[in-house]
This record gives C-alpha cells, sequence and structure tokens, in this order.
C-alpha cells in the first residue's frame, strides 16, 4: 500500500484518460462485432455484418454481393489525404528551409506566426475558404473582374476543394519537423557539397533532403493522420456529398443510426493510424542510431 | 544587383517567394474574413464601408449569448480541471523517484493527441451512452478535461524540466517539509510553466467542435456549434463576427501562452 502513495500524483490524469479515452476505445472494439440495434444504439448479438458491410451488400434477392461504395470512400480518403500531404510538402519545405536560415529572432516570430492559425478554431478556418471559393467569393469575382471568364468556375464542393482546406489546416504539422531538422543541419555539409562542385540543385537533393527526411517523414505522417479522419473539410467544403471516412463514421452515429457498422469504420481508421505511428517508430529508430556529426 | 556568390551559401532561388506564398496562404484567408465582418452591407465579397452593425447584432442574439455562456463555462471548468491534474501528473513524474513505468504514463497522458477527433468524438459518445451518463454539459467538461490534459501538460513538463532540481534539495536541507517546499518552491517556480499550459487547454476547448457536436445533447450548444449551423444554412455577416471575436480570443491567448512559456 506505501507504493501505491507515490502514485497520488500521476492518478486524477491517468484515471481520466482510461475510463474516459481507453475504455471507449475498448467499447467501440467491442461495438464493431455486435448488431445494430432498432433506433441507435446496439443489440448484444455477436455479429461481423459490420466488417462484411465494408466490402459486401446484400442485393434484393438477399445475394451477398461484392459492393465497392466504401471502398471508393476509403480510397478517396487516402487520395485525399495523400494529395494533402504532397501539397503541404510543396509548400511548407521551401518554407521550413527559408525559415531556418534566418538569424534566430526572426525564425522564432515566423515560427510563431506558423503556430498561431493552429491555435484558432479549425470550423472558421475552413469557413474562410468557403468565402474564398464558392460561385460569388472572391476568386471568381476577381477572375470574372478581370475578364478571364464569364461564368464562375466551380471549385467549393469539389475534391479538391477537400484538399486544399486539409492543407491549410495541417500545413504548420509539415513545416515544423522539417524546420526541426534543417535547424540542426550542419551548414558545413552543404559548405563540402558546393567545394566539391555540386551546384544547389545537387547539394539539395543529395545533401539536404536525405539529412531532412526523418523530418518530412514526420511531418507526413502528422498530416496524414488527422487528413484521413477529417470530418470538417469534408463537410463544409466538399458539401457533405464527397464523403470521406470521418463524415461516414459521423454519419453512422448520427443519421444513418448504424452504430457497429460506425464502430467498424472507427476500427478501420484506428488500423491506419497504428501502422502510421509505428512508421514513425521504426523512421525515429532508423534516425537515433544514423548519421551524427 | 547581389550576385550568387555573396549570398548564403544555402539560398536557393524562389524558396523566399514560396515562402511569402506560404504566409499570404495562411493569413489572407483569415485577414479577409475580419475585414468583411465589419462590412456595412450583407456582402462577404465586396466591401461598402465600415459597420459594427453585425457585431451588435450577434451579441444581441439571445440564442448566441447562450451559446457563449456554455462555451466559457465549459473551457473554465475543463481548463481548472485539466490543469490541476497536468500539474500533479508533471511533478510526479519529474520528481518522483519511486514511480516505475514513466515512460508509459508519459505515452498515456500523451494519447488524446494521437487518436483522430472523430474517433474520440464517437467512442466518447458512445461510452456516455453506455453507461447511462446524460449530466447536460457535464458531459462535455469531461469529454473536454480529457483532450485538454496534454495540453496543459506538455508546457508544464518543459517548464519543470528547465527548473533546477537542487533549489528544492536546498529547500529541504533547511528543514521545510515537502508540502511547504512543494508550495513555496516548485509550485512557484513551475508558474509560468501552469499559466502557459492553461491558457492552451482554455483556447482548445473553446475552439472545440467535432467531439462537442457528438457528446453534446439538446440545449447544450456552445458558440462553434451555433457557429457550424449558421455556416450550414449559408454566409451570413453574422457568422463573419461571432468568428472574428473566438479568432481574437484565441490569438490572445496564444500569445499570452507564449510570452509565459519563455518568462524566465
Amino acid at each position: 500500500m506505501e507504493r501505491l502513495r507515490h502514485y497520488t500524483g500521476v492518478l486524477p490524469a491517468t484515471f481520466m484518460i482510461v475510463v474516459f479515452m481507453l475504455a471507449p476505445l475498448t467499447i467501440i472494439f467491442v461495438y464493431s462485432f455486435l448488431t445494430p440495434g432498432d433506433y441507435g444504439g446496439v443489440k448484444f448479438e455477436f455479429s461481423t455484418e459490420a466488417y462484411t458491410q465494408l466490402l459486401f451488400q446484400k442485393n434484393l434477392f438477399d445475394e451477398v454481393e461484392f459492393d465497392t461504395s466504401y471502398l471508393t470512400i476509403a480510397f478517396r480518403s487516402i487520395w485525399v489525404a495523400t494529395v494533402a500531404v504532397v501539397g503541404s510538402l510543396a509548400l511548407g519545405f521551401p518554407a521550413a528551409y527559408y525559415i531556418a536560415q534566418q538569424p534566430e529572432s526572426r525564425r522564432n516570430t515566423l515560427l510563431l506566426l506558423i503556430t498561431i492559425p493552429f491555435w484558432t478554431n479549425l470550423l472558421i478556418r475552413t469557413y474562410c475558404w468557403i468565402l474564398v471559393l464558392r460561385d460569388t467569393g472572391l476568386i471568381n469575382n476577381l477572375l470574372i473582374g478581370l475578364g478571364v471568364t464569364d461564368e464562375p468556375i466551380k471549385m467549393l464542393y469539389t475534391e479538391g476543394a477537400i484538399a486544399l482546406g486539409l492543407v491549410y489546416t495541417y500545413v504548420p504539422f509539415m513545416v515544423l519537423p522539417i524546420y526541426a531538422a534543417l535547424e540542426r543541419l550542419d551548414k558545413r555539409l552543404i559548405e563540402a557539397s558546393r567545394d566539391l562542385y555540386a551546384n544547389r540543385w545537387t547539394t539539395l537533393r543529395h545533401v539536404t533532403l536525405p539529412l531532412a527526411s526523418p523530418g518530412i517523414v514526420a511531418g507526413s505522417i502528422l498530416v496524414f493522420i488527422p487528413a484521413l479522419g477529417a470530418f470538417i473539410a469534408p463537410d463544409l467544403l466538399g458539401g457533405g456529398k464527397k464523403l470521406m471516412l470521418g463524415s461516414l463514421v459521423q454519419l453512422q452515429f448520427s443519421a444513418a443510426r448504424d452504430w457497429p457498422f460506425g464502430s467498424a469504420l472507427t476500427m478501420v481508421i484506428m488500423s491506419a493510424v497504428l501502422i502510421c505511428l509505428l512508421l514513425f517508430a521504426v523512421n525515429q529508430r532508423r534516425n537515433e542510431g544514423g548519421f551524427q556529426h | 544587383m547581389i550576385r550568387s556568390s555573396d549570398r548564403d551559401i544555402r539560398w536557393l532561388p524562389g524558396f523566399n517567394w514560396i515562402t511569402l506564398c506560404f504566409f499570404l496562404f495562411l493569413y489572407l484567408p483569415l485577414i479577409i474574413l475580419v475585414v468583411f465582418s465589419f462590412n456595412a452591407t450583407r456582402s462577404a465579397t465586396v466591401w461598402d464601408g465600415f459597420s459594427l452593425q453585425w457585431y451588435v447584432k450577434a451579441f444581441s442574439n439571445d440564442d448566441i449569448q447562450n451559446a457563449a455562456k456554455n462555451s466559457l463555462i465549459i473551457a473554465a471548468v475543463s481548463t481548472l480541471f485539466s490543469t490541476v491534474f497536468a500539474t500533479m501528473a508533471a511533478i510526479a513524474l519529474g520528481r518522483n523517484r519511486e514511480i516505475k513505468h514513466k515512460t508509459a504514463f508519459g505515452g498515456l497522458l500523451l494519447l488524446p493527441l494521437m487518436i483522430p477527433e472523430i474517433v474520440t468524438a464517437v467512442a466518447t459518445l458512445t461510452f456516455f451512452t453506455a453507461i447511462n451518463l446524460s449530466w447536460g454539459i457535464g458531459n462535455i467538461i469531461i469529454a473536454h478535461t480529457v483532450f485538454c490534459i496534454p495540453f496543459a501538460y506538455l508546457p508544464i513538463q518543459a517548464r519543470l524540466r528547465g527548473v533546477d532540481a537542487s533549489l528544492e534539495t536546498a529547500a529541504r536541507d533547511l528543514y521545510s517539509d515537502r508540502r511547504t517546499t512543494l508550495l513555496l518552491i516548485t509550485l512557484p517556480l513551475l508558474a509560468p510553466g501552469i499559466f502557459s499550459g492553461a491558457m492552451l487547454a482554455f483556447i482548445i476547448s473553446l475552439d472545440d467542435f467535432i467531439i462537442t457536436m457528438m457528446v453534446a445533447e439538446a440545449g447544450s450548444t456552445t458558440l462553434p456549434i451555433y457557429i457550424y449551423g449558421l455556416v450550414r444554412t449559408g454566409v451570413t455577416p453574422e457568422v463573419n463576427a461571432v468568428s472574428t471575436v473566438l479568432l481574437g480570443i484565441s490569438v490572445i491567448a496564444v500569445l499570452v501562452s507564449q510570452w509565459f512559456a519563455k518568462k524566465q
């Protein structure tokens, strides 16, 4: 008993997370193997229906046939999240590289400028893009005003809009780890490379990028995970028509009232997250024992 | 004209312009939102002169007042609980040598950061339904306390690492008991970290939408949920006005949090 006294400090926080986060996740796991209740909730009858539903659907004659509608949504989520990762990298890497070169005080100001939007409301940040992208929005007004086009170009409610919203939301997660990797990078390595007649781009490809790769991998995972389960961007910028995994889960627990299926989808998202975290851990470990200077 | 040889060896052409675009991309949409919240007409794209009418309209609206009140109560209570729990955990893990499996405890405290919000949202909803818990905004406060813990914990833990443990040892050598050392030495030295963490917990709670939406019962509307309802029905300047106020609170809280975190 005496030994347990030492643990009083960590107890409240641990209790909250174990009871209100780990236990709920366990319940979701259990529910994914049950039968849906009549008005939401579950019936305690074992069933793997929720998982088979992901790939197979019963047709009118009660025959089970292969069905790709949920697979399409899953692939759309992976695709849009991948585009978001690539977009964040294209925009985030040069920014991180530039910031890492600045004098220290300026660096800190720029980093603060990157983190501020992260702490502001996700919903509001996404809503901003409705103002910019809609048919009577700023870009279309500008294009029509300049005579580039007569009719508004449809930008809102497309997959592109969703990816753009995701890049906007999660690009700080890409910049910060890359910056951390580049900031540690020894300037003399680049000097050495240039002395050996490599030009700027060759140096970037063969020296800087390999050394920044742990940051790039970390950043990509940090963008990919939340993008995969995103709800707000697909809902507001995709108009709720281009369903993604996050919105599909939300739908099962609200309008569709199919909790076991929603739980199975949640488990799919969680497995994707676990795979990403595992990759992340492997990446970290490989770099700890790796190159040192 | 700067010759390329005069430049920093790491300089790459175009990267400064991409960085500029990056910051414009980050801030222009927010600036547009704020600017048009002061527009004199309903238009959210054409400027027709300065006016505060949307703020007056928004804040004389009973529903918005109610939602704002709920948001503030939830954020204040969740901040209090999560900061107290995070402080206790940080001190225990940072100072108590008798605790085993510290990495496991540390990882557990950061767990809410690693799980996508939608997963936390449906899991919490399912759990509350399963145990039949129906405490109105109490449910929301519990959910918020959980995901605010890591945000409060990180700055406190960082601060504690910078506090010299020998100061506490010195106090103990001078016959101060554990409680007095904690109250007079550790906590005052830790205070900037605690304030910094509390600020972050507060805005994370104030801004949360997905988890609140799933967990909230009828009648416990918060500001983000109210804004979502308005956005779904169309773009209105009132949304811009309320959003601008929320943005302002977040930005001020982050700056204050940063200021505390840097304090010597």
